[in-house]
């Protein structure tokens, strides 16, 4: 960034040109931001809400949890062995969160590359959603690091294991991490009152969709191709050497249900902050959503199949590992997506909404299945997550919430962005038909 | 060095292949070469996982494990205890009422099986694959395998994320979790005694003469003539020949190996291999969905150029 750019992002008068700021004047600007951010810090509403009541007694139990950790080992507050490297906090707050977390690149695809403004106005919210799942669940890796000190060895330090599949996942993560920062920041430029910087960011985001696709195609899938070497150790029902594709596809329908789910949510909590033009057309995005989720889950059960029957698994369906998989892709797969299915039929949101969470629940068990419960399926001593590991996951869940809810109360995710974003993105993205497509709402409206 | 010099050229080949896939897809736009640039540095990995193949074609290292000499004396887990600093083991023979597996305070066990021949005692450790799982999986290179063969850990570059230990087939890396400085424990062959030009410690001390330490191949040899020679003795097998690729460490049986607790489904592909499709559609994926999400980009604002007047009738 050249110096003249950054002082322009101090200048919150957006009036004076590079030459005449003054350093009197950078003094007064930034003591003015700091001044804003502080303001911001301070917490908006009651601090005694039934959510502030269970969420901070969790989190600081945690915090007593983590100290005895990291002074102690992991031993000391999980279960796991040398049978079970990975237990809890690998497989759900990792694998799990993070195929949650893939509803960001599927409607940034939407919006941004096939122009479906129709979702539109939940693209803030779900990359927000997205950036903040990828902060805290993959960031809750750093908790099962044994020597978390050396984590930036893959990153700097000569240590490229460029032959592990994890190595690719750390640096998509990473990347992943500041393309959807990136697509996420006008927002919290428009937030401070950043007109030029924004305008600067809103360039970006067209490289930063694209780029963050790709990447999340690849560690979406990478997250499941960390279990191609541990063959043998998973059920068969679950190993195959389409993991990786199941991951990708399933991370589709994954991500769209909890945006559904999410959504449902936040307009109930956060009903005050929500724009007109979300309002409106929520029934409608909830709806095309679920069709999609129809769709990629009949692919999803197509590829299943194909794995099932191409590996000969008929035998071992027999036994409790094969009734378990059947709940699971029957009860969980094939039953959401009729539900689905039907809900377009009947336009019936609250049917969508249904389907969302049995989606959500089968993600959760494909994802434990393949990390905890078909891993070792025959093992003498099973792994069992510890209360305490259970405790540390929710307490990264209401962490999330924390930070979500601050940032919605504060930056236009939610509600609409400020007037001269709104005009500047009309006069000034990339190329006419963005601004014609900005202008159309109050065209059609006045007409 | 002979491998130094072919990793070279891997690299060439593959930023060549990098190159040419660049100028086919055809797309000329000044963004697309932006993103193809960003996504260069992620296009890495493909170079180096062509060397790793080529690391195996020298002759490592390794040990011949004769079970049928083996009198389960458990003079190797000693050895191997006091020359690395742990704990002495329990020398009492009732640890052979069950089945023990290697752990982080013992890189070598001795177990005993009734098999059809009687009690056969198999010692237990790392295997050294050829192409070993953990060492690929390892993101920062600290489980690494050696020029000469042995598969080492290195704790300074280790995070602890124990990718390696989910890897092995052969559940080798043990991780002490009641540590808050933790270490991955697995036989390193000795390597520090090898440097000092020693032989491993279970194999010197070794009173049976069950262990044999040599080069990989000529314990093939060695281990196809004792089978030759007493056709009656063996089961007609080198464990580890071929098992998962070929492993450094190898047993000769008077039993089929099943039986005295070796796994029958570890196979004979290197594990590496698994993963390998999907590290190989990296650098393609990564070179070619930009501009195809470009194109798809490019296609849908025009569709929604030619859409305007329709919008406007409305």
């Amino acid at each position: 960034m050249r110096p003249g750019v950054q002082a322009r992002a101090i200048n919150l008068e957006l009036t004076m040109t590079e030459s005449k700021i003054t350093l009197a004047q950078i003094k007064s600007e930034s003591r003015k931001f700091v001044g804003f951010v502080i303001s911001e810090m301070k917490p908006k509403g009651k601090l005694l809400t039934p959510f502030n009541v269970i969420s901070i007694p969790i989190i600081l139990l945690a915090v007593v949890l983590l100290f005895i950790r990291f002074t102690q080992g992991l031993g000391s507050i999980t279960n796991l062995s040398q049978d079970y490297p990975w237990g809890l906090w690998i497989g759900f707050d990792v694998i799990t969160g993070v195929a949650f977390a893939g509803g960001a690149y599927v409607i940034t695809f939407l919006v941004y590359i096939l122009k479906m403004e129709k979702y539109h106005s939940i693209v803030r919210v779900t990359v927000l959603n997205g950036l903040l799942a990828y902060v805290f669940y993959a960031g809750a890796l750093l908790l099962d690091l044994g020597r978390p000190w050396n984590v930036i060895n893959p990153v700097i330090g000569n240590s490229f294991g460029v032959s592990s599949v994890l190595f690719l996942v750390a640096w998509h993560f990473m990347l992943y991490m500041i393309a959807e920062f990136l697509e996420f920041s006008p927002a919290i430029a428009e937030w401070l009152g950043w007109r030029k910087v924004r305008k600067w960011l809103t360039r970006l985001t067209i490289g930063a969709v694209i780029f963050g696709i790709t990447l999340s195609m690849l560690h979406q899938s990478g997250l499941g191709a960390l279990y191609m070497m541990a063959k043998g150790k998973i059920h068969p029902l679950w190993y195959s050497e389409f993991i990786p594709i199941l991951f990708f596809v399933s991370s589709i329908f994954a991500g769209l249900s909890m945006v559904i789910f999410e959504g449902s949510i936040s307009h109930k909590v956060f009903h005050h902050r929500l724009s007109a033009e979300h309002r409106y057309s929520h029934n409608d995005i909830v709806l095309g959503l679920a069709r999609i989720c129809a769709g990629a889950m009949f692919v999803y059960l197509f590829l299943k199949i194909l794995v099932f029957v191409h590996g000969g698994h008929l035998s071992h369906l027999s036994g409790p590992m094969g009734l378990w998989y059947l709940v699971e892709v029957i009860g969980f797969v094939l039953v959401p997506c009729i539900l689905f299915t039907q809900a377009v039929r009947q336009q019936s949101v609250a049917l969508v909404k249904t389907a969302a969470i049995m989606t959500l629940v089968g993600i959760i068990m494909n994802r434990l299945n393949i990390s905890v419960i078909a891993f070792k399926w025959d093992a003498a001593v099973r792994y069992i997550p510890t209360w305490m590991e259970i405790e540390v996951t929710m307490a990264v869940i209401v962490s999330e919430i924390w930070v979500f809810r601050w940032i919605v109360n504060r930056m236009p995710v939610l509600s609409s962005p400020p007037s001269w974003a709104k005009d500047e993105s009309a006069q000034e993205l990339d190329g006419q038909v963005e601004a014609a497509l900005y202008n159309q709402h109050p065209v059609v409206k006045e007409s | 060095m002979i491998s130094d010099g072919s990793q070279n050229s891997d690299d060439c080949r593959e930023i060549t292949e990098i190159h040419d896939n660049e100028q086919s897809s055809g797309m000329k736009r000044r963004s697309f070469l932006k993103i193809v640039g960003a996504t260069g540095a992620a296009t890495l990995p493909a170079g180096q996982i062509f060397a790793q193949e080529e690391g195996s074609e020298h002759d490592p290292v390794g040990v011949l494990i004769d079970t049928t000499r083996c009198m389960g004396c458990r003079t190797c887990e000693l050895t191997c205890a006091e020359s690395h600093g742990f704990p002495e083991p329990d020398m009492d023979f009732s640890v052979f009422e069950e089945e023990r597996t290697t752990s982080e305070t013992q890189w070598v066990v001795v177990n005993e099986y009734k098999t059809d021949v009687g009690e056969v005692y198999v010692k237990k450790q790392c295997m050294h694959c050829v192409q070993p799982a953990c060492a690929s999986a390892c993101l920062t290179r600290a489980m690494y395998k050696t020029e000469e063969g042995p598969v080492v850990w290195r704790s300074r570059k280790c995070m602890g994320c124990r990718f390696c230990m989910v890897s092995c087939p052969f559940d080798v890396p043990k991780f002490e979790y009641h540590s808050a400085n933790p270490k991955i424990q697995k036989c390193n062959l000795c390597w520090d005694r090898q440097q000092e030009g020693q032989i491993p410690a279970c194999v010197e001390n070794c009173p049976g003469e069950a262990l044999m330490f040599g080069r990989r191949s000529e314990l093939i040899e060695e281990g196809n003539s004792r089978i030759y020679q007493n056709p009656g003795n063996y089961y007609k097998q080198i464990y580890g020949e071929h098992a998962a690729g070929g492993t450094s460490v190898l047993y000769l049986s008077a039993v089929p190996f099943d039986q005295i607790g070796f796994r029958k489904d570890v196979g004979t592909t290197p594990f590496p291999e698994y993963s390998k499709g999907f590290l190989y559609s990296v650098p393609i994926i990564l070179t070619l969905v930009p501009p195809f999400l470009l194109a798809m980009n490019n296609a849908a604002r025009r569709s929604s150029e030619s859409d305007q007047p329709g919008a406007d009738n409305d």
